[in-house]
């Protein structure tokens, strides 16, 4: 392995790095946003509107992402609704993660036990505190792992934008191995922006999954 | 809207062979998943430390390795550094194999450390000898709590195979993109009938297989 | 049934020491003590659940070996009965039952599930035959584990704690059908709290305190005359003055 190449290769990557970094993260952000909407409409069991969020989950969660995407990207268009490759991107992590989430709340949601919403109203709180200082809160608790695992998926699945031209780092070292043909070094650098990027999240996740048992379970 | 484009010549059959291509390829790592994620779970259990190690360390590369960049390794990677020439096909059931048995491996820790040690103990001080406790008691209480997440393990290969275009593998939206190509002229809208298809097409092999599973999940809720 | 001077260690823990107890045929004995004495690992080491690590407990003059290959034909002769019940959830109730006799005992499964009803019928769950286990109570459930140890027709019967994960409304339930049993001459060795089931069930009430036992009798001795100021203490613990 050649460390000047990997030098030389240093900046590039460190840009693709923040887009991936920015576009992942507003996509987790905005998958949270509409997992909560989604989860709450079910949870509710408002009529049509949890009908809704139930197909939508359905058909989030048993497609591929690259295929979301081309749709989106290269289909809508012909339709006419043309968006950027940027925002794509940010909508594709945030609909495909939000079916996740919503999935993680919605579960976690009925596994709080009934008796906490009656023992909270007995207390003399409404239908809606008991839901918003109780239930809701415990859920949240309740949700830390699934949503750790989502959120790591979701960065691993940000690999994937390179195929709608988005420059992130997969595209980086495709387009580097094609130009120079430092394969060794254009992949060392590809896992090594990988690691820097989930490494974090995944020892941080570790730490709030155990945060929540404690608070959970006293544990 | 671009649906028409299906229509003409054998463009429907190509699409559908391409997805056959993917299928073919996710049925293969799942098989081979099962089996090695079957024998690296039970060896998790095990009292020695460094197949301990090894095993989480696997574990942890392929929880935070996105799957498309393994597969760039085993396909671009390989051949620079082994000089051995390996196939599209063979990288990506190759890949798809590591990550899947990976994944089965945490399933079948989880699930054989989820039963009672008392489940072990009831059925020994019935007279039952060890090798029954295993076939009779154990192992299908295993069988229950895995097949639910191992067949939930089939649909995300399925949809994970979706990436072997990136490495030159032409299935269903491969093939997909051929169409469009061809057809740019006449059918300029075909993007969205095309892409649409697709989509509606990972739907419709994957959806009944997460309805199966979630079927025996509720049926074996105990 | 005889033990004789057995003693069990968990690292430098010990739990049972230097034990020796002789239960003759048909006769029902009644351990108490306060939690932690060891009366729950001695049934453990009765059944070579637990491996003990001196002394030796015998079933008809022959000692149980621990390692020997044919353990599960000694553990047929002795039927345990858990706290959680532990019925196999993947299992219907008869199911539960059968699996056994026919498994280990060879029984026709026809005669078998006779058998089961006729046991079912008189424990009063002849109805839940082809329910599983999580649709029963609790009461429910231990009755059927009763009657699944009981299918292996055992020489003696060991009980561990069996009520005391049940509602108080369901100790009673699961109790008659522990003294039926006792009238009907079974032999049985049951760690209980519960003192007044004891007194009516016990032939002989055995008190284990620090892995040893301090006091022995009849029941109406042991409660009423207590000699030794353990005794006393820990049955003074159970009355509210």
């Amino acid at each position: 392995m050649n460390v000047d190449v990997l030098i030389s290769y240093f900046p590039r990557y460190a840009e693709a790095f923040l887009l991936t970094l920015r576009i992942g993260w507003l996509g987790i952000l905005l998958s949270a946003a509409i997992g909560i909407v989604s989860a709450f409409t079910m949870y509710f069991k408002l009529p049509v509107l949890s009908r809704i969020a139930g197909a939508y989950v359905e058909i989030f969660r048993n497609t591929p992402l690259l295929v979301q995407l081309f749709f989106v990207y290269f289909g809508m268009p012909k339709l006419g609704f043309a968006i950027s490759a940027e925002t794509c991107g940010i909508v594709g992590i945030g609909l495909l993660g939000g079916s996740y989430m919503s999935e993680a709340l919605r579960s976690s949601l009925n596994a709080v036990p009934a008796s906490q919403a009656e023992s909270a109203e007995a207390l003399g709180m409404t239908h809606f505190q008991a839901f918003w200082l109780v239930i809701f809160p415990e859920a949240l608790v309740l949700s830390v792992p699934a949503v750790v695992a989502n959120v790591i998926f979701l960065l691993k699945e940000t690999s994937v934008f390179s195929a709608i031209s988005l420059m992130d780092l997969m595209f980086t070292a495709k387009d580097l191995i094609g130009l120079y043909y430092d394969t060794t070094e254009a992949l060392f650098m590809l896992v090594v922006f990988y690691i820097i990027m989930l490494v974090p999240v995944s020892a941080a996740g570790s730490v709030l999954e155990r945060k929540a048992r404690h608070k959970m379970f006293g544990e | 809207m671009g649906f028409e484009v299906l229509l003409k010549g054998n463009n429907m059959i190509r699409l559908l062979g391409g997805l056959a291509v993917a299928l073919k390829i996710s049925l293969i790592s799942v098989c081979i998943s099962l089996i090695m994620g079957t024998v690296f779970g039970s060896l998790m259990n095990d009292r020695h430390p460094l197949i301990k190690k090894i095993l989480r360390a696997y574990l942890e590369i392929v929880r935070i390795m996105p799957q498309l960049v393994l597969l760039f390794i085993a396909y671009f990677g390989t051949t620079k550094a082994l000089g051995v020439n390996i196939s599209a096909e063979a990288a990506s059931i190759i890949v798809f194999s590591f990550w899947g048995s990976a994944e089965m491996a945490d399933l079948v820790r989880g699930a054989l450390s989820g039963i009672p040690p008392a489940q072990y103990e009831s059925s020994l001080a019935l007279g039952l000898t060890y090798h029954q406790t295993l076939v009779y008691i154990i192992i299908p209480q295993i069988i229950r709590r895995m097949l639910p997440l191992s067949i939930n393990l089939i649909t995300r290969m399925i949809k994970t195979t979706s990436l072997i275009m990136m490495i030159g593998i032409v299935e269903v939206l491969k093939v997909g993109q051929q169409i469009i190509e061809a057809n740019r002229k006449n059918y300029p809208n075909a993007a969205f009938g095309i892409y649409f298809t697709v989509f509606v097409l990972y739907f419709a092999v994957c959806w009944p297989i997460s309805m199966l599973s979630r079927y025996l999940e509720r049926k074996w809720e105990a | 049934m005889n033990i004789n001077g057995i003693s069990k260690k968990y690292g430098d823990l010990v739990v049972l020491d230097n034990l020796s107890l002789k239960v003759k045929s048909g006769e029902v004995v009644v351990i108490v003590g306060p939690s932690g004495c060891g009366k729950s690992t001695l049934l453990r080491c009765i059944n070579a659940l637990e491996i003990i690590d001196d002394g030796e407990v015998a079933l008809d003059g022959k000692a149980i070996n621990p390692h020997d290959k044919k353990l599960s034909k000694v553990r047929e002769k002795i039927g345990m009965v858990f706290q959680s019940y532990e019925l196999f959830p993947h299992k219907t109730i008869l199911q539960n039952l059968v699996l056994a006799p026919v498994r280990v005992k060879k029984m026709n499964r026809k005669e078998a599930e006779k058998e089961a009803l006729h046991l079912l019928e008189r424990v009063g769950l002849l109805s839940k035959k082809d329910n599983y286990p999580r649709q029963l109570s609790g009461g429910q459930k231990q009755r059927v584990a009763i009657v699944r140890a009981l299918m292996m027709n055992p020489e003696i019967l060991l009980m561990d704690e069996i009520t005391a994960a049940l509602d108080p409304e369901m100790v009673r339930e699961v109790l008659e059908v522990v003294l039926d049993l006792a009238k009907e001459g079974r032999t049985m060795i049951i760690v209980t709290h519960e003192l007044q089931f004891a007194k009516a069930a016990a032939d002989r009430m055995v008190f284990i305190d620090g892995g040893r036992i301090i006091e022995e009798g009849e029941p109406k001795e042991f409660f009423e005359n207590p000699k030794t100021e353990r005794l006393k203490k820990f049955l003074h613990s159970f009355t509210y003055e």
